[in-house]
């Protein structure tokens, strides 16, 4: 995602210079009221770990292929969001003057794009909301690929928008940014996965070097004396979060349920009605080279699937039959998000089954 | 030879080339900075049907290049990162952009061609001013010229920092992917069963490598401040250096 020179404009580049200077001066600031003296030198080593640790190639099961380590997730986890920031805006231009690997003018977008959101974003908003009340394995793990991947989305976007408010190239907004964040969908997967694991191994092994653990402190904040403080969790602070968190501190079946369902109705109720109107990539292709976004197809084929699609759609084109009524959308988004979740918990038991059965053979 | 050892090496390419005592290394690294920053701004200012003008710009590198005697096979070998992300982007320019701007014999050249090729042209350029200064300044003198450019010391240390421990770190992770590889034959990278700890066990032993770096820095009178100095002050050749370029290229911009 490093972007070079040739990509960015004079105006483009001095106003994301500008910017990501702002947030280096405001981090220096942060930091300067921290022990300035240890920490700057913990910041350079810790740079030169990463930078190096980027050139290991791990194998992503499955693919044949391999990916590499998100430096910003992990240098917030351990220096914090203003530490990681300026570690991770060195790298950048180390990465930059040695290896060319971004451009000298780019360079302020470079570390806005992949600094700022990996450490900010990433390392602070998503880890802070994620493990600041309490830290375990599974909320590091899910902050570590959560944070990787919406760093790396927002890095992409940002890319997109760049490049294009720079001038550069031919390609349309929606195609670029079709392009740009699909991929780095899979490659944030990838790094989150990567990130999970080692922050996971180094809460196991030394959980005080984790940016916001509280040594002797539960999860409702209280403190406690004996056992792995950090990860203990008493019967009566499972009470505070009432029946959705059980005894070990794990939200309860009933309570994920309830969650997820909640969060798939306000996503597919709520938000179905902020959907865009204007046509999709592909729409938008059709519509440039053939005029329409809708082809039309003659033949007895084609009849028989229309006549098919027209029985069982129950809620065509995300609206009533001969209706456009909003409550139709609505409608259609809950109902789409309910077939979804059924799809997903026939596809998990299914999965749970397979597992038993293997264990069963196993034994 | 592996990524590991090739990134190994050019480092110490650089480091050599930088130290030669070469005309262009003798110049003050502030000016050089400076110089090489209004070259890749006033190059990446072209318009995108502005190949012919842009093309002038590469007086300012050939000459670099006759001057400094430099060697241009490390340079090709760092423009396969750059052309990557610039093909991407300017690969659909002629899709896109079919307006006949010239003939060239009977081929019409249309302006998607005609951008496409100045955006590769000006990705080329740019990395090759960077790698220009480079291989005539040392990481401590960029550092130097950071700190004359009121970079906050913070920032400018943790480069320097990095900088020093990068062989370092390169050298350990290449034993360790060694040491596991002749382990795993025929295996193309780690194992997601190893992630976690092989990295890990990194990290750990680094956090403990920055607390003997902080207390022996500490020895040696570490007080916030890394000290850098620059061999020699900047004189008449350095000022008269940034002046003439400075003429130079905003004349060819001009024209």
């Amino acid at each position: 995602m490093h972007m070079a020179d040739a990509l960015v404009s004079p105006a483009v580049a001095g106003t994301m210079y500008a910017v990501s200077a702002a947030a280096a001066a405001y981090s220096v600031k942060e930091i300067k009221l921290e022990d300035l003296d240890k920490k700057v030198p913990v910041m350079g080593v810790m740079g030169a770990f990463v930078f190096s640790a980027q050139m290991i190639n791990f194998t992503i099961p499955g693919t044949g292929s391999s990916g590499h380590l998100c430096g910003g997730m992990l240098l917030s986890a351990v220096l914090g969001p203003c530490g990681g920031f300026l570690t991770m805006a060195a790298i950048l231009t180390i990465q930059c003057l040695l290896f060319a690997d971004g451009g000298l003018l780019a360079l302020g977008c470079n570390v806005w794009n992949m600094a700022f959101y990996g450490c900010f974003i990433g390392g602070f908003f998503i880890w802070r909301l994620m493990t600041g009340r309490k830290m375990t394995k599974g909320r590091i793990a899910a902050a570590s690929v959560i944070g990787c991947i919406a760093g790396l989305q927002l890095g992409a976007f940002s890319v997109v928008t760049e490049t294009t408010l720079s001038g550069i190239t031919e390609l349309p907004f929606s195609v670029f940014a079709g392009m740009m964040q699909p991929i780095h969908l899979a490659i944030g997967l990838v790094e989150g996965l990567i990130t999970a694991a080692v922050l996971a191994f180094i809460y196991e092994a030394r959980p005080e070097i984790l940016c916001g653990y509280v040594p002797g402190v539960d999860s409702a904040g209280r403190h406690v004396s004996s056992g792995n403080p950090g990860r203990h969790v008493s019967s009566e602070s499972a009470g505070v979060h009432g029946s959705i968190i059980d005894k070990t501190g794990r939200m309860s079946k009933k309570g994920t349920v309830g969650a997820l369902a909640v969060m798939a109705a306000v996503a597919g109720g709520v938000l179905s009605l902020f959907a865009s109107g204007l046509p999709d990539g592909l729409e938008w292709s059709m519509e440039k080279a053939a005029g329409t976004a809708e082809l039309t197809a003659d033949g007895g084929v084609y009849r028989m699937a229309e006549k098919l699609q027209s029985v069982t759609a129950l809620l065509p084109d995300y609206s009533f039959k001969a209706s456009d009524s909003a409550a139709g959308t609505s409608v259609s988004g809950i109902a789409g998000s309910i077939f979804v979740l059924a799809v997903c918990f026939i596809v998990c038991v299914l999965i749970k089954k397979v597992k038993k059965e293997k264990n069963g053979r196993r034994i | 030879m592996d990524r590991i050892s090739e990134a190994i090496a050019d480092l110490h390419k650089m480091d050599m080339e930088a130290g030669k005592g070469g005309l262009l290394q003798g110049i003050h690294p502030l000016p050089k900075l400076l110089v090489t920053l209004f070259f890749v701004l006033l190059t990446v200012s072209f318009g995108k049907y502005e190949l012919s003008r842009l093309l002038r710009m590469g007086i300012y590198l050939i000459v670099l290049f006759v001057i400094g005697d430099i060697s241009v096979k490390l340079l090709l070998k760092r423009m396969k990162l750059l052309l990557v992300l610039v093909c991407l982007v300017g690969i659909a320019n002629p899709f896109f952009d079919r307006e006949i701007m010239f003939f060239v014999g009977k081929a019409a050249v249309t302006g998607g061609m005609v951008s496409a090729a100045t955006l590769m042209l000006k990705g080329i350029f740019a990395v090759s001013a960077s790698y220009l200064l480079m291989v005539t300044t040392s990481m401590e003198d960029i550092c130097y010229a950071l700190r004359k450019l009121h970079v906050p010391k913070m920032f400018v240390t943790i480069l320097m920092l990095i900088y020093r421990y990068i062989i370092l770190f390169l050298k350990e992770i290449r034993q360790m992917t060694d040491a596991y590889l002749l382990r795993a034959p025929g295996q193309k990278g780690v194992h997601y069963k190893a992630w976690g700890t092989m990295v890990g066990r990194l990290l750990l032993r680094s956090m403990d490598r920055a607390q003997t770096v902080y207390e022996s820095m500490m020895m040696r009178g570490y007080d916030g401040e890394f000290y850098l100095r620059c061999k020699r002050k900047a004189g008449g050749r350095d000022y008269l250096y940034a002046a003439v370029w400075s003429v130079v290229l905003i004349g060819i911009r001009a024209i």
